[in-house]
Protein backbone atom coordinates (compact mmCIF):
# COMPACT_ATOMS: atom_id res chain seq x y z
CA UNK A 1 0.00 0.00 0.00
CA UNK A 2 2.87 1.93 0.99
CA UNK A 3 4.68 1.98 -2.19
CA UNK A 4 1.71 2.49 -4.22
CA UNK A 5 1.02 5.57 -2.68
CA UNK A 6 4.81 6.62 -3.27
CA UNK A 7 4.33 4.98 -7.06
CA UNK A 8 1.47 7.27 -7.69
CA UNK A 9 2.15 10.80 -6.41
CA UNK A 10 -1.65 11.76 -7.22
CA UNK A 11 -1.95 9.34 -3.91
CA UNK A 12 -0.22 11.69 -1.73
CA UNK A 13 -2.77 12.23 1.29
CA UNK A 14 -1.04 15.50 2.40
CA UNK A 15 -2.48 17.08 -1.19
CA UNK A 16 -5.99 16.45 -0.20
CA UNK A 17 -5.71 19.41 2.51
CA UNK A 18 -4.84 21.66 -0.66
CA UNK A 19 -8.47 21.03 -2.15
CA UNK A 20 -10.69 23.38 -0.04
CA UNK A 21 -8.68 26.03 -0.69
CA UNK A 22 -8.34 25.56 -4.30
CA UNK A 23 -11.38 24.57 -5.05
CA UNK A 24 -12.92 27.61 -3.13
CA UNK A 25 -10.87 29.70 -5.64
CA UNK A 26 -11.96 28.14 -8.64
CA UNK A 27 -15.49 28.47 -8.07
CA UNK A 28 -15.41 31.99 -6.74
CA UNK A 29 -12.52 33.36 -8.98
CA UNK A 30 -12.13 31.46 -11.65
CA UNK A 31 -15.12 30.77 -12.83
CA UNK A 32 -16.42 34.23 -12.81
CA UNK A 33 -12.93 35.54 -14.71
CA UNK A 34 -13.79 32.37 -16.93
CA UNK A 35 -17.50 33.51 -17.35
CA UNK A 36 -16.20 37.45 -18.16
CA UNK A 37 -14.20 36.34 -21.06
CA UNK A 38 -17.09 34.16 -22.55
CA UNK A 39 -19.79 36.91 -21.96
CA UNK A 40 -17.28 38.62 -24.20
CA UNK A 41 -17.72 36.57 -26.86
CA UNK A 42 -21.43 36.10 -26.83
CA UNK A 43 -23.77 38.37 -28.56
CA UNK A 44 -27.23 38.07 -29.13
CA UNK A 45 -26.79 34.98 -31.91
CA UNK A 46 -24.09 32.89 -30.16
CA UNK A 47 -20.38 33.58 -30.55
CA UNK A 48 -18.93 36.40 -32.29
CA UNK A 49 -15.83 38.81 -32.09
CA UNK A 50 -17.55 42.00 -32.79
CA UNK A 51 -17.65 43.71 -29.69
CA UNK A 52 -14.12 43.40 -29.94
CA UNK A 53 -13.99 44.62 -33.55
CA UNK A 54 -16.28 47.25 -32.79
CA UNK A 55 -13.81 48.70 -29.81
CA UNK A 56 -10.62 48.31 -31.76
CA UNK A 57 -12.09 50.48 -34.34
CA UNK A 58 -13.05 53.34 -32.89
CA UNK A 59 -10.30 55.89 -32.33
CA UNK A 60 -12.02 57.23 -29.30
CA UNK A 61 -10.90 53.54 -27.79
CA UNK A 62 -7.40 54.40 -29.00
CA UNK A 63 -7.05 57.28 -27.75
CA UNK A 64 -8.14 55.39 -24.39
CA UNK A 65 -5.48 53.00 -24.23
CA UNK A 66 -3.03 55.63 -25.23
CA UNK A 67 -3.94 57.65 -22.06
CA UNK A 68 -3.36 54.44 -20.17
CA UNK A 69 0.35 53.55 -21.26
CA UNK A 70 1.11 56.89 -21.63
CA UNK A 71 0.06 57.52 -17.62
CA UNK A 72 1.64 54.34 -17.09
CA UNK A 73 4.76 54.48 -18.63
CA UNK A 74 5.40 58.15 -16.90
CA UNK A 75 4.58 56.58 -13.76
CA UNK A 76 6.92 53.51 -14.07
CA UNK A 77 10.03 55.90 -15.00
CA UNK A 78 9.36 58.45 -12.25
CA UNK A 79 9.33 55.37 -10.11
CA UNK A 80 12.45 53.95 -11.63
CA UNK A 81 14.09 57.05 -11.70
CA UNK A 82 13.71 57.70 -7.52
CA UNK A 83 13.09 53.65 -6.72
CA UNK A 84 16.72 52.65 -8.01
CA UNK A 85 18.71 54.89 -6.31
CA UNK A 86 16.31 54.47 -3.16
CA UNK A 87 16.96 50.96 -3.39
CA UNK A 88 20.60 51.41 -3.43
CA UNK A 89 19.97 53.81 -0.47
CA UNK A 90 18.05 51.26 1.18
CA UNK A 91 20.70 48.59 1.33
CA UNK A 92 23.56 51.03 2.01
CA UNK A 93 22.35 52.94 4.78
CA UNK A 94 23.18 52.30 8.62
CA UNK A 95 21.07 50.50 10.56
CA UNK A 96 18.76 53.54 12.06
CA UNK A 97 18.49 55.36 8.75
CA UNK A 98 17.67 52.18 7.29
CA UNK A 99 14.97 51.58 9.73
CA UNK A 100 13.69 54.82 9.20
CA UNK A 101 13.77 53.88 5.30
CA UNK A 102 12.02 50.95 5.97
CA UNK A 103 9.35 52.47 7.72
CA UNK A 104 8.25 54.60 5.08
CA UNK A 105 8.34 51.95 2.58
CA UNK A 106 5.89 49.16 3.78
CA UNK A 107 3.19 51.65 6.12
CA UNK A 108 2.09 52.72 3.42
CA UNK A 109 1.59 50.03 1.76
CA UNK A 110 -1.10 49.14 4.73
CA UNK A 111 -3.02 52.04 4.02
CA UNK A 112 -5.81 51.78 1.45
CA UNK A 113 -5.56 53.77 -1.44
CA UNK A 114 -8.73 55.67 -1.07
CA UNK A 115 -6.83 56.89 2.12
CA UNK A 116 -3.90 57.81 -0.31
CA UNK A 117 -5.32 59.46 -2.92
CA UNK A 118 -7.46 61.32 -0.86
CA UNK A 119 -3.82 62.74 0.23
CA UNK A 120 -2.84 63.63 -3.04
CA UNK A 121 -5.79 66.04 -3.22
CA UNK A 122 -4.82 67.86 -0.69
CA UNK A 123 -1.02 67.77 -1.47
CA UNK A 124 -1.67 68.75 -5.45
CA UNK A 125 -4.27 72.04 -4.48
CA UNK A 126 -2.93 75.38 -5.43
CA UNK A 127 -2.29 76.43 -1.72
CA UNK A 128 -1.25 72.46 -0.96
CA UNK A 129 2.98 71.13 -0.70
CA UNK A 130 3.81 70.66 -4.09
CA UNK A 131 3.27 74.14 -5.27
CA UNK A 132 4.31 76.32 -2.50
CA UNK A 133 8.10 74.32 -2.71
CA UNK A 134 7.95 74.78 -6.25
CA UNK A 135 7.65 78.64 -5.75
CA UNK A 136 9.83 78.30 -2.83
CA UNK A 137 12.72 77.28 -4.77
CA UNK A 138 11.62 79.20 -7.50
CA UNK A 139 10.74 77.12 -9.89
CA UNK A 140 7.21 78.78 -10.04
CA UNK A 141 6.83 82.32 -10.17
CA UNK A 142 3.41 81.94 -8.74
CA UNK A 143 1.19 78.61 -7.03
CA UNK A 144 -0.43 76.76 -9.85
CA UNK A 145 -3.17 74.11 -9.51
CA UNK A 146 -1.50 70.01 -10.07
CA UNK A 147 -4.71 68.40 -9.06
CA UNK A 148 -6.66 67.36 -12.15
CA UNK A 149 -3.70 67.75 -14.60
CA UNK A 150 -1.68 64.74 -15.81
CA UNK A 151 1.03 65.88 -14.44
CA UNK A 152 -0.34 65.46 -10.33
CA UNK A 153 -1.70 62.46 -11.40
CA UNK A 154 1.40 60.57 -12.30
CA UNK A 155 3.30 62.47 -9.83
CA UNK A 156 0.66 60.63 -7.10
CA UNK A 157 0.41 57.26 -8.71
CA UNK A 158 4.11 57.62 -8.72
CA UNK A 159 4.43 58.30 -4.83
CA UNK A 160 1.78 55.04 -4.25
CA UNK A 161 3.35 53.11 -6.24
CA UNK A 162 7.13 53.52 -5.46
CA UNK A 163 7.26 50.79 -2.77
CA UNK A 164 6.67 47.99 -5.56
CA UNK A 165 9.99 49.52 -7.03
CA UNK A 166 12.01 50.02 -4.76
CA UNK A 167 11.42 46.41 -2.87
CA UNK A 168 12.25 44.31 -5.64
CA UNK A 169 14.64 46.28 -6.61
CA UNK A 170 16.82 46.33 -2.81
CA UNK A 171 15.86 42.38 -2.78
CA UNK A 172 18.41 41.88 -5.41
CA UNK A 173 20.89 44.80 -4.17
CA UNK A 174 21.25 42.97 -0.74
CA UNK A 175 22.27 40.45 -2.16
CA UNK A 176 25.21 41.76 -4.15
CA UNK A 177 28.57 41.67 -2.80
CA UNK A 178 30.47 45.23 -2.45
CA UNK A 179 33.02 43.35 -3.47
CA UNK A 180 32.61 42.42 -6.83
CA UNK A 181 32.65 46.48 -7.40
CA UNK A 182 35.91 46.48 -5.55
CA UNK A 183 37.60 43.79 -7.50
CA UNK A 184 36.41 45.75 -10.68
CA UNK A 185 38.12 48.76 -9.46
CA UNK A 186 41.08 47.12 -8.69
CA UNK A 187 41.75 45.29 -12.47
CA UNK A 188 41.24 49.04 -13.33
CA UNK A 189 37.65 50.28 -14.25
CA UNK A 190 36.13 53.32 -14.20
CA UNK A 191 33.24 54.14 -12.30
CA UNK A 192 30.97 54.19 -15.12
CA UNK A 193 32.28 50.85 -16.50
CA UNK A 194 32.31 48.95 -13.06
CA UNK A 195 28.03 50.16 -13.11
CA UNK A 196 27.09 49.29 -16.38
CA UNK A 197 29.47 45.97 -16.38
CA UNK A 198 28.68 44.68 -12.82
CA UNK A 199 26.12 46.32 -10.81
CA UNK A 200 23.50 46.85 -13.26
CA UNK A 201 22.98 43.06 -14.62
CA UNK A 202 23.16 42.29 -11.39
CA UNK A 203 19.70 44.19 -10.60
CA UNK A 204 17.92 43.73 -13.54
CA UNK A 205 16.00 40.53 -12.56
CA UNK A 206 14.71 43.10 -9.60
CA UNK A 207 14.51 45.70 -12.11
CA UNK A 208 12.00 43.76 -14.58
CA UNK A 209 10.29 42.61 -11.41
CA UNK A 210 9.67 46.10 -10.39
CA UNK A 211 8.74 47.62 -13.41
CA UNK A 212 6.38 44.72 -14.28
CA UNK A 213 4.78 45.39 -10.47
CA UNK A 214 4.10 49.10 -11.20
CA UNK A 215 3.38 49.23 -14.85
CA UNK A 216 0.81 47.02 -14.08
CA UNK A 217 -0.49 48.48 -11.21
CA UNK A 218 -0.60 51.66 -13.29
CA UNK A 219 -2.54 50.19 -16.41
CA UNK A 220 -5.39 48.73 -14.04
CA UNK A 221 -5.54 51.84 -11.22
CA UNK A 222 -9.20 53.24 -10.85
CA UNK A 223 -9.40 55.48 -7.95
CA UNK A 224 -6.25 57.11 -8.11
CA UNK A 225 -7.07 58.76 -11.60
CA UNK A 226 -10.74 59.68 -10.58
CA UNK A 227 -10.29 61.49 -7.88
CA UNK A 228 -6.72 63.02 -8.91
CA UNK A 229 -7.57 63.78 -12.92
CA UNK A 230 -11.61 63.51 -12.82
CA UNK A 231 -14.06 61.95 -15.44
CA UNK A 232 -12.73 64.23 -18.11
CA UNK A 233 -9.75 61.86 -18.40
CA UNK A 234 -10.66 58.70 -19.48
CA UNK A 235 -8.05 55.50 -18.87
CA UNK A 236 -9.33 51.84 -19.08
CA UNK A 237 -10.03 51.01 -15.98
CA UNK A 238 -12.08 53.96 -15.45
CA UNK A 239 -13.62 52.92 -18.57
CA UNK A 240 -14.69 49.91 -17.55
CA UNK A 241 -15.57 51.48 -14.11
CA UNK A 242 -17.86 53.34 -15.41
CA UNK A 243 -19.21 51.48 -17.71
CA UNK A 244 -20.79 49.26 -14.92
CA UNK A 245 -21.11 51.64 -12.35
CA UNK A 246 -22.88 54.68 -14.33
CA UNK A 247 -23.40 53.43 -17.68
CA UNK A 248 -24.74 49.84 -17.24
CA UNK A 249 -23.38 49.08 -20.50
CA UNK A 250 -21.83 45.47 -19.92
CA UNK A 251 -21.42 44.78 -23.04
CA UNK A 252 -18.63 47.31 -23.39
CA UNK A 253 -17.45 46.70 -19.68
CA UNK A 254 -16.93 43.19 -20.31
CA UNK A 255 -14.95 43.71 -23.60
CA UNK A 256 -12.59 46.50 -22.08
CA UNK A 257 -12.10 44.00 -19.12
CA UNK A 258 -11.20 41.08 -21.03
CA UNK A 259 -8.47 43.68 -22.61
CA UNK A 260 -6.81 44.80 -19.27
CA UNK A 261 -7.04 41.32 -18.01
CA UNK A 262 -5.07 40.15 -21.01
CA UNK A 263 -2.69 43.34 -20.87
CA UNK A 264 -2.15 42.80 -17.10
CA UNK A 265 -1.63 38.79 -17.54
CA UNK A 266 1.09 39.20 -20.03
CA UNK A 267 3.14 41.45 -18.12
CA UNK A 268 3.28 39.37 -15.58
CA UNK A 269 4.10 36.19 -17.58
CA UNK A 270 6.18 38.00 -19.85
CA UNK A 271 8.24 39.94 -16.97
CA UNK A 272 8.44 36.17 -15.19
CA UNK A 273 10.09 35.05 -18.23
CA UNK A 274 12.13 38.04 -18.46
CA UNK A 275 13.45 37.97 -14.80
CA UNK A 276 14.07 34.19 -14.63
CA UNK A 277 15.98 34.23 -17.96
CA UNK A 278 18.19 37.35 -16.62
CA UNK A 279 18.44 35.66 -13.58
CA UNK A 280 20.01 32.84 -15.05
CA UNK A 281 22.54 34.22 -17.13
CA UNK A 282 23.81 36.76 -13.97
CA UNK A 283 24.66 33.50 -12.30
CA UNK B 1 39.34 57.28 -1.65
CA UNK B 2 38.32 58.51 1.57
CA UNK B 3 36.97 61.78 0.37
CA UNK B 4 35.15 59.26 -2.25
CA UNK B 5 33.63 57.09 0.51
CA UNK B 6 32.26 60.50 2.21
CA UNK B 7 30.84 61.62 -0.67
CA UNK B 8 28.60 58.52 -1.30
CA UNK B 9 27.96 58.65 2.13
CA UNK B 10 26.45 62.04 1.46
CA UNK B 11 24.44 60.48 -1.55
CA UNK B 12 22.94 57.82 0.11
CA UNK B 13 21.80 59.98 3.22
CA UNK B 14 20.47 62.59 0.77
CA UNK B 15 18.66 59.66 -1.35
CA UNK B 16 17.52 58.48 1.89
CA UNK B 17 16.05 61.29 2.86
CA UNK B 18 14.37 62.39 -0.56
CA UNK B 19 12.43 58.82 -0.30
CA UNK B 20 11.66 59.20 3.01
CA UNK B 21 10.26 62.91 2.74
CA UNK B 22 8.59 61.92 -0.43
CA UNK B 23 6.73 58.17 0.69
CA UNK B 24 5.64 60.61 3.98
CA UNK B 25 4.30 63.54 2.96
CA UNK B 26 0.71 62.24 1.96
CA UNK B 27 0.16 60.82 5.42
CA UNK B 28 1.71 63.36 7.28
CA UNK B 29 0.08 66.36 5.33
CA UNK B 30 -3.28 64.39 6.07
CA UNK B 31 -2.80 63.78 9.54
CA UNK B 32 -1.96 67.86 9.89
CA UNK B 33 -4.80 68.73 8.11
CA UNK B 34 -7.25 66.09 10.79
CA UNK B 35 -5.84 68.08 13.32
CA UNK B 36 -6.47 71.30 11.74
CA UNK B 37 -9.32 74.03 12.13
CA UNK B 38 -9.02 74.80 8.63
CA UNK B 39 -12.11 74.20 6.35
CA UNK B 40 -10.02 73.79 3.09
CA UNK B 41 -7.03 72.26 4.27
CA UNK B 42 -4.94 74.96 4.56
CA UNK B 43 -1.32 74.19 5.64
CA UNK B 44 0.40 74.82 8.07
CA UNK B 45 -3.27 74.96 10.06
CA UNK B 46 -4.03 78.60 11.25
CA UNK B 47 -4.96 76.98 14.87
CA UNK B 48 -4.96 73.02 15.81
CA UNK B 49 -8.32 71.32 16.94
CA UNK B 50 -10.41 68.31 17.41
CA UNK B 51 -13.21 69.37 15.77
CA UNK B 52 -13.32 67.58 12.90
CA UNK B 53 -12.69 64.24 15.12
CA UNK B 54 -15.94 65.40 17.01
CA UNK B 55 -17.72 65.46 13.38
CA UNK B 56 -16.67 61.92 13.28
CA UNK B 57 -19.77 60.64 15.99
CA UNK B 58 -22.45 62.66 13.53
CA UNK B 59 -21.58 62.00 10.29
CA UNK B 60 -24.01 59.81 8.39
CA UNK B 61 -23.48 56.20 7.71
CA UNK B 62 -19.73 56.38 8.97
CA UNK B 63 -20.35 53.78 11.66
CA UNK B 64 -22.50 51.20 9.68
CA UNK B 65 -19.81 51.00 6.88
CA UNK B 66 -17.56 50.59 9.92
CA UNK B 67 -18.98 48.27 11.46
CA UNK B 68 -19.24 46.22 7.79
CA UNK B 69 -15.94 46.53 7.60
CA UNK B 70 -14.50 44.70 10.26
CA UNK B 71 -16.85 41.73 10.33
CA UNK B 72 -16.06 41.56 6.60
CA UNK B 73 -12.27 41.60 7.35
CA UNK B 74 -12.37 39.28 10.83
CA UNK B 75 -14.70 36.80 9.32
CA UNK B 76 -12.94 36.46 5.50
CA UNK B 77 -8.95 36.31 7.37
CA UNK B 78 -10.55 33.80 9.95
CA UNK B 79 -12.14 32.10 6.60
CA UNK B 80 -8.54 32.34 4.79
CA UNK B 81 -6.23 31.29 7.25
CA UNK B 82 -7.97 28.25 7.80
CA UNK B 83 -8.17 27.32 3.74
CA UNK B 84 -4.81 28.92 3.31
CA UNK B 85 -3.03 27.01 5.88
CA UNK B 86 -3.90 23.31 5.44
CA UNK B 87 -3.33 24.64 1.77
CA UNK B 88 0.15 25.67 2.60
CA UNK B 89 0.24 22.82 4.22
CA UNK B 90 -0.04 20.27 1.34
CA UNK B 91 2.06 22.23 -1.13
CA UNK B 92 5.65 22.36 1.38
CA UNK B 93 4.57 18.47 2.58
CA UNK B 94 3.28 17.31 -0.14
CA UNK B 95 4.65 15.17 -2.60
CA UNK B 96 2.41 15.46 -5.50
CA UNK B 97 2.43 17.29 -9.01
CA UNK B 98 1.62 20.83 -9.90
CA UNK B 99 2.62 22.31 -6.73
CA UNK B 100 3.92 25.34 -8.56
CA UNK B 101 0.86 25.94 -10.85
CA UNK B 102 -1.42 25.61 -7.62
CA UNK B 103 0.60 28.27 -5.32
CA UNK B 104 0.62 30.39 -8.30
CA UNK B 105 -2.89 30.45 -8.65
CA UNK B 106 -3.20 30.97 -5.12
CA UNK B 107 -1.26 33.90 -5.22
CA UNK B 108 -2.44 35.49 -8.29
CA UNK B 109 -5.46 37.77 -7.39
CA UNK B 110 -2.55 40.04 -6.43
CA UNK B 111 -1.25 40.26 -9.67
CA UNK B 112 -4.49 40.85 -11.73
CA UNK B 113 -6.33 44.03 -11.76
CA UNK B 114 -8.94 44.24 -9.10
CA UNK B 115 -11.43 45.80 -10.80
CA UNK B 116 -11.24 42.92 -13.45
CA UNK B 117 -12.07 40.16 -10.86
CA UNK B 118 -14.28 42.37 -9.30
CA UNK B 119 -16.67 43.38 -12.67
CA UNK B 120 -15.79 39.22 -13.29
CA UNK B 121 -17.56 38.31 -9.55
CA UNK B 122 -20.38 40.38 -10.05
CA UNK B 123 -21.10 38.74 -13.43
CA UNK B 124 -20.16 35.27 -12.23
CA UNK B 125 -22.20 35.77 -8.58
CA UNK B 126 -25.09 37.24 -10.63
CA UNK B 127 -24.66 33.58 -12.99
CA UNK B 128 -24.69 31.32 -9.93
CA UNK B 129 -27.67 33.00 -8.32
CA UNK B 130 -25.81 34.66 -5.32
CA UNK B 131 -27.49 37.76 -5.29
CA UNK B 132 -27.17 38.84 -1.33
CA UNK B 133 -25.00 41.68 -0.90
CA UNK B 134 -23.37 40.67 2.45
CA UNK B 135 -22.66 37.42 1.73
CA UNK B 136 -20.99 38.15 -2.14
CA UNK B 137 -18.75 40.94 -0.03
CA UNK B 138 -17.74 38.14 2.06
CA UNK B 139 -17.34 35.34 -0.58
CA UNK B 140 -15.24 37.96 -2.31
CA UNK B 141 -13.03 39.37 0.17
CA UNK B 142 -11.78 35.87 1.00
CA UNK B 143 -10.60 35.51 -2.34
CA UNK B 144 -8.43 39.04 -1.25
CA UNK B 145 -7.24 37.31 1.96
CA UNK B 146 -6.15 33.71 0.82
CA UNK B 147 -3.33 34.94 -1.21
CA UNK B 148 -1.79 37.10 1.73
CA UNK B 149 -2.05 33.67 4.17
CA UNK B 150 -0.82 31.41 1.70
CA UNK B 151 1.99 33.32 0.79
CA UNK B 152 3.37 34.30 4.37
CA UNK B 153 2.39 30.53 5.54
CA UNK B 154 4.26 28.35 3.10
CA UNK B 155 7.68 30.44 3.27
CA UNK B 156 7.31 30.17 7.33
CA UNK B 157 7.00 26.07 7.13
CA UNK B 158 9.26 26.05 4.10
CA UNK B 159 11.96 26.90 7.07
CA UNK B 160 10.84 25.21 9.74
CA UNK B 161 12.69 21.72 10.57
CA UNK B 162 10.04 18.88 10.61
CA UNK B 163 12.60 16.78 12.47
CA UNK B 164 11.89 18.82 15.38
CA UNK B 165 8.41 16.96 15.41
CA UNK B 166 10.31 13.84 15.11
CA UNK B 167 12.39 14.77 17.94
CA UNK B 168 9.57 15.93 20.30
CA UNK B 169 7.99 12.08 19.64
CA UNK B 170 11.07 10.61 20.39
CA UNK B 171 11.16 13.11 23.59
CA UNK B 172 7.70 11.44 24.55
CA UNK B 173 5.30 14.19 22.74
CA UNK B 174 2.22 12.47 21.74
CA UNK B 175 1.76 13.18 17.95
CA UNK B 176 -0.69 16.11 18.21
CA UNK B 177 1.01 17.42 21.51
CA UNK B 178 4.16 17.44 19.46
CA UNK B 179 2.06 19.73 17.08
CA UNK B 180 0.80 22.35 19.40
CA UNK B 181 3.94 22.73 21.66
CA UNK B 182 6.59 22.48 18.83
CA UNK B 183 4.72 23.73 15.31
CA UNK B 184 2.31 26.18 16.56
CA UNK B 185 5.23 28.39 18.64
CA UNK B 186 7.32 27.94 15.57
CA UNK B 187 4.45 29.04 13.06
CA UNK B 188 2.93 31.57 15.37
CA UNK B 189 4.33 34.89 14.41
CA UNK B 190 4.15 34.09 10.91
CA UNK B 191 0.47 33.41 11.52
CA UNK B 192 -0.28 36.20 12.90
CA UNK B 193 1.57 38.86 10.85
CA UNK B 194 -0.19 37.16 7.64
CA UNK B 195 -3.50 37.67 9.50
CA UNK B 196 -3.22 41.19 10.40
CA UNK B 197 -2.06 42.17 7.27
CA UNK B 198 -5.17 39.82 5.44
CA UNK B 199 -7.07 42.19 7.43
CA UNK B 200 -5.98 45.22 6.52
CA UNK B 201 -5.94 44.10 2.87
CA UNK B 202 -9.83 43.54 3.34
CA UNK B 203 -10.46 46.62 5.08
CA UNK B 204 -8.50 49.09 2.81
CA UNK B 205 -10.26 46.80 -0.54
CA UNK B 206 -11.91 49.27 -2.90
CA UNK B 207 -11.70 47.55 -6.51
CA UNK B 208 -13.89 44.02 -5.58
CA UNK B 209 -16.15 46.00 -2.63
CA UNK B 210 -17.42 48.57 -5.16
CA UNK B 211 -20.02 46.00 -6.91
CA UNK B 212 -20.90 44.80 -4.05
CA UNK B 213 -22.66 47.98 -2.23
CA UNK B 214 -26.36 49.09 -1.88
CA UNK B 215 -28.18 51.50 0.16
CA UNK B 216 -27.38 49.35 4.00
CA UNK B 217 -24.63 47.55 2.97
CA UNK B 218 -21.37 50.01 2.22
CA UNK B 219 -17.64 48.89 3.35
CA UNK B 220 -15.46 52.26 5.05
CA UNK B 221 -13.49 52.65 1.55
CA UNK B 222 -16.39 52.69 -0.12
CA UNK B 223 -18.28 55.41 2.42
CA UNK B 224 -15.07 57.46 2.33
CA UNK B 225 -15.18 57.69 -1.88
CA UNK B 226 -18.75 58.75 -1.59
CA UNK B 227 -17.54 61.68 1.08
CA UNK B 228 -14.46 62.34 -1.23
CA UNK B 229 -16.73 62.75 -4.33
CA UNK B 230 -19.91 64.69 -2.65
CA UNK B 231 -18.51 66.79 -0.34
CA UNK B 232 -14.68 66.58 0.53
CA UNK B 233 -13.85 68.18 4.36
CA UNK B 234 -11.54 67.69 6.64
CA UNK B 235 -13.68 64.89 8.47
CA UNK B 236 -12.22 62.09 5.66
CA UNK B 237 -9.10 63.51 6.89
CA UNK B 238 -9.75 62.50 10.53
CA UNK B 239 -11.28 58.81 9.45
CA UNK B 240 -7.96 58.32 7.50
CA UNK B 241 -5.95 59.39 10.49
CA UNK B 242 -7.09 56.53 12.40
CA UNK B 243 -6.58 54.40 9.80
CA UNK B 244 -2.87 55.50 9.72
CA UNK B 245 -2.70 54.65 13.24
CA UNK B 246 -4.42 51.37 12.73
CA UNK B 247 -1.70 50.76 10.23
CA UNK B 248 1.03 51.80 12.28
CA UNK B 249 -0.19 49.54 14.93
CA UNK B 250 -0.08 46.54 12.59
CA UNK B 251 3.45 47.64 11.72
CA UNK B 252 4.70 48.14 15.23
CA UNK B 253 2.78 44.27 16.10
CA UNK B 254 4.51 43.10 12.80
CA UNK B 255 8.07 44.27 13.69
CA UNK B 256 8.05 42.53 16.73
CA UNK B 257 6.51 39.06 16.17
CA UNK B 258 8.74 38.98 12.60
CA UNK B 259 11.05 42.05 12.15
CA UNK B 260 10.70 44.76 9.85
CA UNK B 261 13.40 43.25 7.39
CA UNK B 262 11.25 40.33 7.41
CA UNK B 263 8.06 42.45 6.37
CA UNK B 264 10.35 44.18 3.37
CA UNK B 265 10.85 40.49 1.91
CA UNK B 266 9.43 40.76 -1.86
Amino acid sequence: MTTKGAASPWRDPVALLAVPAVLYLLVVYAFPLLWLFMKSLTGPTGLTVQPYVSFLSDPFNWRIVGNTLRVAGWVTLVCFLIGYPAAFALARAGALLQIVMLVSIILPLSIGAVVKAFAWQIVLRRDGVVAQLLVGVGIWDEPQRLLFTETGLVLGAANIFLPFMILPIYSVVKLINPRLSEAGATLGATPLYRFTHVTLPLTLPGVVSGVAFVFSMSVSMFVIPSLLIGDRFQTLSTLMGRSFLLMRNEQLGSTTAVILLVLAVSIVVGSTWLARRLGGSAT
Amino acid sequence: MTVLERLSQYVVWAIAGFTVVFLMTPLIVTVAVSFGSSTVFTLPPPDWSLRWYERLANMRGLLPALVVSLQIAAVSTAIAMVLGTLCAIALVRGRFPGRETISTFLVSPLMLPGLVIGIAMLQGFKAMGLRDVYGSLLVAHVVITLPYVVRTVVGALSLFDFSLIDAARTLGCSYPAALTRVLVPALAPAFLTSGMFAFLASMDNYPISIFFTDAWTKTLPIQMLQYVEERPDPTIAAISACLVLLAIVALVIGDRLVGLRKLADF
